[in-house]
């Protein structure tokens, strides 16, 4: 509301002020139905086609062929388990999402943290940056076994592989975005005797923002893939199975439908977790980012 | 009213009774691969005073507008503040205002914000700093802007944020460096008077880097005439046309002439 009042404000003194005002630049205006832009239906309009396509054709590949449930399931078979299986999926569902989410918290904190110190100290970084760049090629596949046989607890020890993948995308983004504030705005803040907190609060910080959200958006899919890695080869079971465990165990039992309904449930969680941290991208940007705006040519 | 231009290299004149804001005596910069950006500079800057550095690129006019902000140190010679206070290490307070080549706001903050930033930076009540922005906003002519961000202003705008910012903390220098080079003539025109306009009201001295003659000598009282390789001082005029100076300065003959001995002196110069 008060941003409406801001632009009719600006509207009415564009003329008024004197300045060259007539050249500021024009940003796209669209009209929106229910709340979403046309080119924003057409985003989720044309690949939601293409999706109901592919399945009606899968669907009709499996009955037309005869192909077994055990080989390949239809969709509408895997729709059937996943509401008939709701019980258990989504027990697991909620332990794979939890496992997630919280790797990606200790991620943001830890790798957040981590690089506003390595920034702030040449030495903290030079001697500990090698050991992050270690940690990120070692295949998560080949340590996890070592982080599950150390560490009692198995929740723990998942939540540890899944920030090992998930923290060093946020950490490496966000030295890079505190090292990219402008060098005249630098000197600016040296001008006026701004401390080293100053400094960080009012322009590294604001500086990394975009950077650190790109870098979010690569750890939270990272973050679930851990998670799942992680889980098959603790191929653990009992209460705390997350859907790894439950794609493993469908298998074993060539319960072929179950599988797909598992990891129907595991790509949709990866959509989700992108498309919320994508809307949080954008709120956070929108106004002033670039790549949070469309320039009328 | 004959324009006079001369070569004076000092010069004394009422409004320039006292002593400078800054002296610069003997400066040097020679930076760490072996270049010597300026050498033996001696400078004095008069309370009030509006000084234009011209020179071709590479006369290290940018090189001693910086050193006199304090962003560099000097490699020989020094830079005092009479006039100013020093705190306990002996460094003089510089109170300076610094506009960059290009607008150089955060973009992230309104126009508001960015011309708050020096008045936070410095400390100063949130209730108190506000009122200032507003002032130095409005005296830019852009008080229907406060709200806007950076990226929805026009080039000429965001430089005028600039100048709000280097002027709220009311400085007794203001450095620019190039500020209207990136812009196109008629804002520059704009901008060159409405800069005239805050300089006659605050009489704050400014030191005004440009690689234009006739932005120099519209604007300025004094221009300093600096050569390259290495960079030094080969010229100190005096400008005596009266001020308030308008359109019809800029198609005068006295004007024309000015403009002549000036790029004589810029030939000079990349000549040298």
């Amino acid at each position: 509301m008060t941003d409406m009042v801001a632009r009719a404000d600006l509207q009415r003194t564009a003329a008024a002020a004197g300045t060259d005002a007539e050249a500021r630049p024009v940003f796209i205006e669209e009209r929106r139905w229910l709340g979403i832009t046309g080119s924003g239906w057409q985003k989720i309009v044309a690949p939601l086609v293409i999706g109901l396509l592919a399945l009606g054709l899968w669907e009709f590949v499996v009955r037309h062929a005869g192909i077994p449930a055990y080989i390949l399931p239809g969709p509408w078979l895997i729709l059937r388990t996943l509401v008939a299986d709701w019980g258990t999926l989504s027990g697991s569902l909620w332990i794979t999402l939890e496992i997630t989410g919280l790797a990606l918290v200790a991620a943001v904190l830890l790798g957040g943290l981590l690089s506003i110190l390595f920034t702030q100290s040449k030495w903290l970084e030079l001697s500990l940056f090698p050991y992050a760049i270690i940690l990120q090629v070692t295949p998560i596949v080949a340590i996890a076994p070592l982080i599950i046989i150390w560490v009692d607890n198995t929740l723990l020890s998942l939540l540890i592989c899944a920030w090992i993948v998930a923290f060093f995308p946020i950490l490496s983004n966000t030295i890079l975005g505190l090292n990219s504030a402008d060098h005249n705005l630098i000197s600016l803040f040296q001008l006026y005797g701004a401390s080293r907190w100053q400094m960080l609060r009012y322009l590294r910080l604001p500086a990394a923002l975009p950077y650190f959200l790109g870098g979010l958006r690569i750890s939270g899919g990272l973050a679930l893939i851990g998670a799942v890695v992680a889980e098959f080869v603790a191929g653990s079971g009992g209460t705390a199975s997350g859907l790894a465990f439950r794609i493993l165990e469908a298998g074993y039992q060539l319960k072929i439908p179950r599988m797909f309904a598992a990891l129907v449930l595991v790509s949709a969680s990866g959509i989700v977790i992108f498309l919320v941290l994508s809307l949080i991208s954008h709120l956070l940007l929108r106004g002033w980012h670039e790549s949070a705006v469309q320039r009328e040519n | 009213m004959a324009i006079a231009v001369d070569t004076a290299a000092r010069f004394s004149t009422s409004a320039s009774a006292g002593r400078p804001v800054v002296e610069l005596r003997g400066v040097t910069k020679r930076y760490s691969n072996g270049t010597i950006a300026v050498t033996g500079v001696d400078l004095d800057l008069r309370s009030g005073e509006f000084v234009s550095l011209l020179g071709p690129s590479g006369c290290g006019k940018t090189t001693a507008l910086r050193m006199i902000a304090g962003l560099g140190e000097v490699s020989a010679g020094r830079i005092d503040w009479p006039t100013s206070a020093h705190d306990w290490r002996g460094q003089p307070l510089r109170d300076v205002g610094f506009v960059f080549q290009e607008a150089t706001l955060m973009p992230w903050a309104t126009a508001l914000q960015n011309v708050l930033l020096p008045l936070r930076l410095k400390r100063i009540p949130p209730r108190e700093a506000a009122e200032r922005a507003e002032a130095a906003l409005a005296a830019v002519g852009l008080e229907g802007f406060r709200h806007a961000y950076p990226r929805e202003l026009s080039g000429g705008m965001k430089m005028r944020v600039s100048i709000a910012r280097a002027l709220v903390t009311e400085p007794k220098i203001l450095l620019m460096d190039e500020p209207f080079a990136a812009l196109d003539e008629i804002t520059r025109q704009k901008l060159n008077d409405d800069l005239l306009a805050l300089w006659a009201k605050d009489r704050f001295t400014v030191v005004f880097v440009t690689h234009s003659v006739f932005e120099s000598v519209y604007l300025s009282e004094r221009i300093v005439v600096m050569a390259a390789r290495p960079g030094r001082v080969i010229a100190d005029l005096k400008t005596s046309a009266p001020f308030p100076r308008d359109a019809s300065f800029r198609t005068s003959p006295d004007y024309a002439a000015a403009c002549r001995v000036v790029s004589a002196k810029l030939l000079e110069a990349i000549a040298a």
